[in-house]
């Protein structure tokens, strides 16, 4: 299973860059960054190429962090290729908990990251109806 | 098992009578020297009190004004000594930081006794001339260093005289020498442990048994999160510079407050505002007088600390009373929009629950008209998920539960962990910004 970074950073200058001075030291590659916002604090949600050595080096520091299992589905990048997963995921009544994509591949394809419930489950239907869903192989492109 | 020898078994466990007749007949002793200063010359004689004389019953000592910081002050440098100088073998001075310093003198005899105290509060937590035992506690003017290395080389006990900070060397020494005792203030302690795996130990790598906490006013959960994360005993301790120092008043084994060396101090406690005297178990200030220190007298001494003396006997056989732990200091006490909030209340609140780190800050700030009150505290990054509503649930909830302990509604702040000052010595967590406005 994929996995996303989480790190707990308080709302003010710096923070974003202490997380990536630490990442940027241990020569982790950050494929995308996502930020969720609560005024006074927020979460970091990373893809990195090494998950488990990010989570170490930034809890060695001293960060509240934390590795999630995610659904990371690859979609063509291409009009109607998001509508085709999206009714997916309506007709099964998945809820997405937390979401976001990036191309990697420009006008080829592109992988959208998707927080859910029952990850098993739903990674399983997926597969099923056709789609790609990337494990270990989101880190390393 | 629990089992406690005795350092003076005689006087720890003398009958009451003869400790009140002890007491009395120091305490004409003590008025008869503080009647050489010129401080209590002109006090004492006020009150009625012209020599040694007037004071014939233990109720007499009611007679005696109380002393408080203020007269301390305006006793600088000499106002209170009581002997030739050349007598004198050390000066203690508080820091100054909020006024004039205060000074205490000690004779020879007065180390002597000092010392003695803190090598008895020592050997009834159970520790002895067999411990290895690391002072963490800064040296120099404040008290709590020097006095507790005096006492546990009195025992004999193995002195790591390290003073506080420098905590990556402190963990290193406490596992080279195997230290099996802390001397140590709560808050320090608990950096400590959010530096072990930085300093790649375990608590498994070290041979810690006891703690000493004091010099902080500090919760019963904070003791307990200190006994948990260490896996050890820690012991309540009480002292302030102008009552000696460390070892006024020490837990034995049973944990169950800190007995008073009563042969050594009188104990009182008052209602802070009338000055009258409260029933066992009833909080007030605590009020000492000093019955064996030549080069300073001090009677009736008011503290600012509040707790509370003890009814009953202690099982440990020692008949010296019990205090409870400082819940406060009558000058920490925060009036937020007109409702009496300590400190330790907040702090107790904080320590119950595991998802936020223990070092933790309180500001005051001015709203309009309205005092708002702001605690601020850390993610525990051990608990954390990478949930971010879960954290917002944690902040209400931290919120509640300071709303039903303190009444007023605070507002919360959830910081990083590491990110807010960490105190090496004592903690100073309330920032009161409201005169400034």
């Amino acid at each position: 299973m994929a996995k996303e970074l989480s790190v707990f950073v308080e709302n003010r200058p710096g923070r974003l860059r202490s997380v990536a001075e630490v990442l940027g030291q241990a020569r982790i590659n950050v494929r995308t960054m996502t930020l969720q916002d609560r005024g006074e604090y927020g979460l970091m949600k990373l893809i990195v190429d090494q998950p488990d050595k990010a989570y170490l080096v930034l809890a060695d520091k001293g960060f509240a962090c934390a590795l999630k299992e995610i659904l990371a589905i690859v979609l063509k990048d291409k009009p109607g290729s998001f509508l085709k997963l999206s009714e997916l995921l309506y007709k099964h009544k998945v809820n997405v908990l937390d979401a976001y994509g990036f191309v990697i591949e420009s006008n080829k394809r592109a992988v959208f990251c998707v927080e859910v419930k029952d990850i098993k489950k739903i990674r399983a239907v997926l597969k099923k109806e056709g789609f790609e869903v990337l494990d270990e192989e989101l880190h390393e492109f | 098992m629990k089992t406690s020898a005795f350092w003076d078994k005689k006087m720890e466990t003398i009958s009451r009578e003869s400790l009140k007749k002890l007491q009395l007949a120091r305490l004409k002793e003590t008025v008869r020297f503080a009647l050489k200063t010129p401080f209590y010359r002109t006090r004492l004689k006020k009150a009625g009190i012209a020599s040694a004389d007037a004071i014939k019953r233990w109720e007499d000592i009611k007679k005696i004004p109380f002393t408080t910081k203020d007269d301390l002050r305006e006793c600088y440098p000499d106002g209170l000594l009581a002997v030739p100088l050349q007598d004198v073998v050390r000066v203690h001075t508080s820091s100054g930081t909020t006024g004039t310093p205060t000074v205490i003198y000690h004779t020879k005899a007065d180390l002597d006794s000092w010392t003695d105290l803190v090598a008895r509060s020592i050997v009834a937590t159970g520790a002895g001339k067999q411990d290895i035992f690391q002072n963490m506690m800064s040296y120099g003017m404040f008290t709590g260093g020097l006095g507790l290395h005096y006492g546990a080389e009195r025992v004999g006990m193995t002195v790591i005289p390290m003073g506080g900070g420098n905590t990556k060397r402190q963990i290193q020494l406490m596992k080279d020498f195997g230290t099996t005792v802390l001397h140590i203030t709560p808050s320090y302690m608990l950096h400590v442990h959010s530096k072990l795996a930085e300093a790649g130990m375990e608590i498994k790598d070290l041979k810690l048994r006891k703690a000493y906490l004091g010099a902080e006013p500090y919760s019963e959960n904070t003791r307990r999160k200190v006994e948990q994360l260490f896996h050890i005993d820690a012991y309540n301790s009480y002292g302030l510079s102008e009552m000696n120092g460390p070892g006024v008043a020490f837990e034995c084994v049973e944990k169950k407050g800190m007995h008073v060396w009563e042969d050594v101090y009188i104990v009182e406690v008052i209602d802070p505002r009338t000055g009258e005297s409260l029933p066992d178990e009833k909080e007030g200030e605590l009020v000492f007088t000093n019955l064996t220190r030549r080069a300073t007298p001090l009677l009736r001494y008011r503290t600012r600390d509040i707790a509370c003396i003890h009814k009953g006997p202690c099982a440990c056989k020692r008949t010296h009373r019990r205090i409870s732990r400082i819940t406060g200091r009558t000058d920490d006490m925060l009036i937020v929009n007109g409702v009496n909030v300590y400190p330790s209340q907040i702090e107790e609140v904080i320590m119950r629950i595991p998802q936020v780190g223990t070092n933790y800050m309180i500001r005051l700030e001015k709203e309009g008209t309205l005092d708002k009150l702001i605690v601020q505290v850390e993610i525990y990054s051990k608990m954390f998920r990478g949930d971010l509503n879960e954290i917002d649930r944690l902040k209400e909830k931290i919120r509640e539960e300071l709303r039903a302990s303190i009444i007023i509604h605070p507002s919360v702040e959830l910081h990083e962990p590491g990110s807010l000052p960490v105190f090496e010595g004592k903690a100073k967590r309330v920032v009161d910004n409201r005169q400034k406005l």
